[in-house]
């Protein structure tokens, strides 16, 4: 019942939207069905924490503790961007950049975006996880393209080639996953990509096949990760869409890439019983986090610079997932956590911040604190967040990495503190004249939102202090159930 | 030995022929011939389908075949039709490697992609396992073709023959994917050429051209 209510409403809301979104109501009515969504997967997380994880719909969709968090937490940033879309894009819309026609299509393909996530992440087809992600790509695409720029035409066309072309490695992966399976679980061809079902049998999978399956399925989901070098998309996406879009981007849809990268890793781990997948994920990880974090050196524009830092956090969780183990994994899903609540945060702070200079360049923001104090604090928090100050949840999380890097990979260390420090010093170093300084920026035609950036950043803050302890029930048997070497 | 029955004989002729289509597509030009050589990829997918489905007795290829006739020589080559009348775009410009060079390798291409079948035929099985490589081949020659051109329209035919080189994998590695997923794989597919679609009018206003050098401003800037 909270499924169909949890992938209902979006969808419903995408129809609704698509035929009336253009009236002046269309960004409340959107906010509307993003609470609805909202609702109903707390109800649905209410239902997990009481009765543990549930197989529903002859066994096509699956919660159970690694994605209960993950749908909870969709829902919630779906809402929170919602709220804060309300005003920016009436803004956008005033200054001229959009029609109204524009707006209904936003509006539209925000909810259908939101209900291809979330049945990417209940589903337990793996089948349908792909198809989920292709349809999720091609609900942004033509959000990237929103303001019909030649830059942002070149984004969305980009993002639409390598994503297609990433996404059918994928589907060439999941081809020999099922043949893997066929031979196990028999000519039956219904059972066989579902992922409870392998996950029982794993063991009997042909190792070969297995093998090769992973590195399609981790080249073609990865891509959608923005694991480099196939990132290429990321930032040119980030920086030409509208700034919501960026936020759920980076906060939620890189997410939905990696767990399925993962679900997909447990499987191939259990039937190779060798280190390689393992090694895989490490290898892509480290490579993105270090080359990330120097290009973050060389950024001017805003938007481009925290779509880099958000390919620099997709290798952090990459590599924590690769080294395996519970304290390693249990650090991964809380960076999983705390990296979209804080990022979709900075985000919503640099969408206003833009607005109020006219400009995504970093040279041409300076002083927010002076005029609106709110932005410019949230910038900053944000900011601090991101880079991993105590006592944000960033911290720990990247602190467990680090000390788990040091007793299992020890060879890895300096590079990740490497990146971190250059990430650091980049980031630190472009945002604090953004914040502080002389002046430049002017006041907004409709009061910014910015009562999500502060709820994002406050949740952040919590669970670097305390993490509740369903939630740290939930991570631990995720942790269990994703394993590792 | 003995020679193989009809039907695979004819399976493995269909197999050849789509090999060879992928070879045509690397070389031709013009764009509307791409679109041919694309819907008869199609047609060939469509006959190796329904060889395998009478030979199984499997029901969904039949339901298969026709989603693919429907889809594949129909309706994306008219849609393409269409977009390439409409937006006046019958040629592509000369492709980045030269012709020749670039068959040379497709040819390593091919040999590589039977290795790669290697493992995964010998554990097979399947009565189409042979055909898997040609399949493999297949997908990473649409893949050069990709890299290859210049043009939106050649890039987005080389793309879809991916696609079908895909199918054609499912196919003689497992005869096809479970229905569910063959349903939502061609619904994705529909979707994009429809995005797509509005894409390229959205480029064209923007450009008054297809080509995709209009597309290389948004580098890493020094």
């Amino acid at each position: 019942m909270e499924l169909i209510l949890l992938l209902g409403s979006p969808l419903l809301g995408a129809v609704l939207l698509a035929l009336s979104g253009h009236g002046k109501r269309g960004p409340e009515i959107n906010a509307l069905f993003s609470l609805l969504t909202f609702l109903a997967a707390c109800a649905l997380t209410a239902r997990v924490i009481s009765f543990g994880p549930l197989l529903l719909g002859r066994e096509q969709f699956l919660v159970d503790s690694f994605n209960v968090f993950l749908v909870t937490l969709t829902a919630l940033v779906g809402l929170t961007t919602s709220l804060f879309s309300r005003p920016y894009m009436r803004i956008e819309a005033d200054r001229g950049k959009l029609s109204v026609g524009r707006l209904r299509l936003y509006h539209s393909m925000y909810q259908l975006f939101t209900a291809t996530m979330l049945l990417a992440l209940t589903t337990n087809n793996l089948g349908l996880l792909w198809v989920a992600m292709e349809a999720a790509t091609l609900s942004t695409v033509l959000l990237v393209t929103l303001y019909r720029t030649p830059a942002s035409l070149e984004a969305g066309w980009k993002y639409f080639i390598l994503c297609g072309v990433g996404i059918a490695q994928a589907l060439f992966g999941t081809m020999l996953l099922y043949f893997a399976a066929e031979r196990v679980l028999g000519a039956a061809g219904v059972t066989a990509l579902l992922w409870t079902h392998l996950d029982a049998v794993k063991g009997q999978l042909e190792p070969t096949v297995l093998s090769l399956a992973f590195v399609f399925l981790l080249v073609g989901y990865g891509t959608k990760v923005g694991l480099a070098p196939l990132h290429n998309w990321l930032p040119d996406a980030h920086a030409e869409g509208p700034t919501p879009i960026s936020a759920v981007l980076s906060g939620l849809l890189l997410n939905v890439a990696i767990y399925a990268i993962v679900r997909c890793k447990v499987l191939v781990e259990g039937s190779l019983r060798s280190a390689l997948p393992s090694q895989m994920l490490m290898g892509f990880g480290l490579l993105s986090m270090v080359l990330a974090a120097f290009f973050l050196w060389r950024q001017k524009d805003v938007k481009r610079l925290f779509a880099y830092s958000s390919i620099e956090h997709m290798g952090i969780i990459t590599f924590a997932f690769g080294m395996g183990g519970p304290v390693a994994n249990f650090a991964a899903l809380l960076h999983m956590t705390v990296h979209s609540l804080t990022k979709s945060a900075i985000f919503f702070a640099v969408g206003h911040a833009c607005q109020k200079s006219g400009s995504q360049l970093i040279e041409n923001i300076r002083g927010l604190v002076t005029v609106s104090p709110t932005i410019g604090w949230g910038l900053m928090l944000g900011s601090l967040a991101i880079l991993g100050m105590p006592p944000f949840g960033v911290f720990a999380s990247e602190f467990l990495i680090l000390t788990t890097a040091m007793k299992q990979q020890p060879w890895a260390t300096p590079l990740l503190l490497l990146a971190l420090g250059v990430a650091f010093a980049a980031i630190f170093s472009k945002v604090q004249p953004m914040v502080f300084g002389e002046t430049s920026v002017k006041r907004l035609p409709h009061s910014p939102a910015l009562l999500p950036v502060f709820v994002h950043l406050a949740i952040v803050l919590v669970l670097g202090l305390y993490v509740p302890a369903y939630l740290a029930g939930w991570y631990h048997d995720a942790a269990r159930l994703i394993g590792g070497p | 030995m003995n020679p193989l029955p009809l039907d695979m004989q004819l399976l493995n002729a269909c197999a050849a022929l789509l090999l060879l289509l992928s070879f045509s597509m690397l070389a031709q030009r013009r764009t509307v011939n791409l679109v041919h050589l694309l819907a008869l990829q199609g047609a060939l997918l469509v006959v190796a389908t329904l060889i395998v489905a009478w030979r199984t007795g499997e029901a969904h290829l039949y339901l298969s075949a026709l989603l693919t006739l429907a889809l594949k020589v129909f309706g994306l080559p008219f849609l393409l039709h269409r977009l390439i009348r409409r937006m006046n775009v019958y040629w592509d410009t000369e492709p980045v490697i030269n012709p020749s060079a670039t068959m040379l390798i497709g040819l390593l291409v091919v040999v590589f992609s039977f290795g790669l079948a290697q493992p995964i035929s010998a554990l097979a099985s399947t009565a189409t396992r042979s055909t898997l490589g040609i399949a493999i081949a297949v997908i990473l020659l649409s893949f050069l073709a990709m890299i290859t051109r210049r043009k939106a329209m050649s890039q987005v035919v080389a793309f879809l023959s991916m696609e079908n080189g895909l199918f054609f994998g499912a196919m003689s590695a497992t005869y096809g994917m479970p229905m569910v997923v063959e349903l939502g794989v061609a619904l994705d597919v529909l979707v994009a050429m429809l995005v797509l679609g509005v894409f390229f009018f959205q480029i064209r206003e923007q450009f008054d051209s297809l080509d995709l050098c209009h597309l290389e401003t948004l580098k890493e800037r020094e």
